[in-house]
């Protein structure tokens, strides 16, 4: 049957138009169970479509698939290139999107007005489809408009938060805002890109560059740059410009903070690999450019305030919100080692802390569920009403500390493996431990509330949340195990990609 | 003209973004805030527009088909900033659509589109969920404090 629709060999540009297409379609769903499972059919058959295209990618001998849109040559039109790295950030993305939609039947209906339900996954399934576009796609101008789209129907999702909370809608407006900026800084930059080297693919980018003379001290280059580091820092939350993100994960509806915090930032950070390393390429980023130097001490301070930060939270969805920042500073610093273990280390944690903090957001959106709000105070004693919620978000944060056997302690040992290498980079590995003792004591915060104290009120009366909401969240939290007992597959993987960005062999 | 002053849509484009990113900043009212993007992201389309240009360069249209006259062999301005930023002012008209649609649920709901206010209501409800959410029972002393208050 696939073969009857020419699926195969068009599996890089379907990956895009089936969220595109379907998205819209969604609308005309109904008002009933019409448009969830609408979305969850395409996010389904985009996830399979990703499979397939990992199972292509491993095949092919040079490393990667190239599809040229409407067959114009690359130097003309759109190529869509999928390696090692697009096609494990893809895998991640489609996956993660698939389950999170499959949790988002029962706590959409709680959290969001009947009739607004076909708007909701119709902006749910475009938002996939942006993020799924800015990780396939080679060519740099395509990436801003696939990340507007992203980005657009990401500010409509954190605003329909507004029947739970008003301060979705100021949350919403600021990241906005942020964003926006962030987005003209990242076009800006590829305008400056584009006035150097006449191309907009990244591949012909990267070799245009590399021809020119004395790069260094090629004013537009350097200026390209720096605008491109400023708009990527902003769009993946790097700290100190990730001040838009607490308040919209904080007020997002709690579905859209798992799938959000499991792959937008993610996709952000995927879009600076490819301009730190594939357009602009380790030489000049990371050795001419003292790139290394900033990132590290921005993801470091992130990684040590947000920390702290988190600690002092009482609303659990804050909590995550800050984890997050510090986590994302984590693979931030893993990169910005420049060498093998420090970037398979942070490929590798894209996944795991995709999968472990998904899972942990879907636990929280679950006592929302049942509460309608997730405070340690409410919390107090789910422990044995909720077993399995709060086992999850546990089991979770046991992978953001880096407990041995969980995926986190995977990819704080290539982390701190990669710190060790790189010259005078030591300090980064004593920030990743000292990062993993504040993961343990927000961690702790909550198994305290939970498992030590007596519930009252409503919380001595609640049941186990529905099973379509905890088999989801444990399917994330069973990978982030999986992968910590087995780590072949993502090790593998992400260790190609590394030599691959590096410039080894592919 | 020649040197830094011939080429002055660039000193515009960086004005306009100035200008833009000061307002983006700097004015409480939302409204405005809202405007001063697009004036932001219209610097950036100017910038495009610039780089197009070549010296001595045409529209690129192909003259021959038009009015079957000798063809033009060029040179011509090169087509591709105007075609990407042809995107660009979609999107920066979508990002202004959401920011008003946004402005508006937020005068309905707040009743204000001035931003410090907004922060202040926001802060409250910030400290007020901080204090509900505590495990320690300092938010009940908070309540018998108050209760005390009102009952002395």
């Amino acid at each position: 049957m696939l073969d009857a629709f020419e699926v195969v060999p068009n599996l890089p540009v379907l990956v895009v138009t089936t969220p595109l297409i379907g998205g819209i379609l969604t609308i005309a769903m109904g008002r009933g169970k019409g448009p969830w499972a609408w979305a969850t059919l395409i996010t389904g058959l985009v996830f399979y479509f990703t499979v397939l295209l990992m199972q292509q990618v491993l095949a092919a001998k040079t490393g990667y698939i190239s599809y040229e849109l409407g067959n114009w040559p690359r130097q003309w039109g759109i190529e869509y290139r999928v390696d090692a790295l697009n096609a494990f950030i893809l895998l991640t993305v489609a996956g993660v999107s698939f389950v999170t939609t499959l949790y988002a039947q029962k706590s959409v209906e709680k959290e969001i007005p009947q009739d607004r339900h076909n708007f909701f996954y119709a902006v749910w399934v475009l938002a996939v489809c942006g993020l799924l576009g800015i990780t396939v796609t080679g060519d740099a101008f395509n990436v801003y408009v696939l990340l507007e789209i992203s980005s657009l129907t990401v500010y409509a999702l954190i605003a329909m938060g507004k029947d739970m909370n008003r301060q979705a809608l100021t949350a919403s407006l600021r990241y906005l805002i942020l964003g926006s900026v962030g987005a003209s800084f990242i076009l800006l930059g590829i305008g400056y890109l584009m006035m150097v080297t006449g191309t907009l693919n990244m591949e012909d980018m990267h070799d245009r560059l590399a021809a020119l003379p004395d790069i260094v001290h090629h004013r537009t280059v350097l200026v390209a740059f720096a605008f491109l580091l400023v708009g990527l820092g902003m769009k993946m939350a790097l700290f100190p410009l990730h001040m838009w993100l607490p308040k919209a994960y904080t007020y997002a509806p709690s579905a859209v903070s798992a799938l959000l915090s499991a792959t937008a930032t993610k996709v952000g950070i995927y879009m600076a690999f490819r301009f730190l390393f594939t357009i602009f390429g380790v030489g000049f980023s990371f050795v001419a450019m003292p790139a290394s130097v900033v990132l590290s001490v921005a993801a470091c301070a992130g990684i040590l305030v947000t920390g702290v930060t988190a600690v002092r939270q009482t609303n659990l969805k804050r909590m995550l919100a800050y984890s997050s920042v510090g986590q994302l500073g984590y693979i931030v610093a893993g990169f910005a080692l420049a060498n093998v273990h420090g970037v398979a280390g942070s490929v590798i944690h894209i996944f795991n802390h995709a999968v472990m903090k998904g899972g942990m957001f879907m636990a929280a959106g679950a006592i929302m569920y049942r509460l309608g709000r997730c405070d340690l105070r409410a919390i107090r004693g789910l422990g044995k009403r909720m077993p399995l919620t709060m086992a999850a978000f546990v089991a979770g944060g046991l992978g953001l500390v880096g407990f041995p056997l969980t995926a986190g302690f995977i990819s704080k040992w290539y982390l701190v493996q990669g710190a060790l290498e790189a010259p005078h980079m030591w300090p980064v590995a004593a920030v990743v431990l000292v990062g993993s003792l504040l993961a343990v004591a927000y961690t702790w915060r909550v198994v305290e509330a939970a498992y030590f104290q007596e519930p009252e009120g409503e919380s001595a009366l609640v049941t186990e949340a529905p099973l379509s909401m905890v088999a989801p969240m444990w399917i994330l939290i069973g990978a982030s195990v999986y992968f910590g007992v087995s780590a072949t597959f993502t090790g593998e993987i992400s260790m190609r990609a590394a030599k691959s960005l590096l410039g080894g062999a592919p | 003209m020649t040197g830094a002053l011939g080429i002055y849509n660039y000193w515009i484009y960086v004005l306009l973004m100035m200008i833009g990113l000061y307002g983006v900043i700097a004015k409480p009212n939302l409204i405005k805030q809202a405007i001063a993007l697009g004036l932001f992201q219209t610097g950036i389309f100017l910038y495009y527009i610039s780089m197009a240009v070549i010296d001595g360069g045409t529209a690129p249209v192909w003259t021959t088909i038009l009015d079957g006259a000798q063809k033009y062999e060029g040179p011509y301005d090169n087509p591709l900033p105007h075609v990407l930023i042809l995107t660009a002012i979609v999107v920066s008209v979508s990002v202004l659509a959401v920011a008003l649609a946004l402005i508006i649920n937020i005068k309905r709901t707040y009743g204000t589109i001035e931003y410090d206010e907004l922060e202040a209501m926001d802060q409250a409800d910030k400290r007020a969920d901080y204090q509900r959410g505590q495990v320690v029972d300092a938010a009940d002393d908070v309540e018998h404090r108050l209760e005390g208050h009102h009952h002395a």
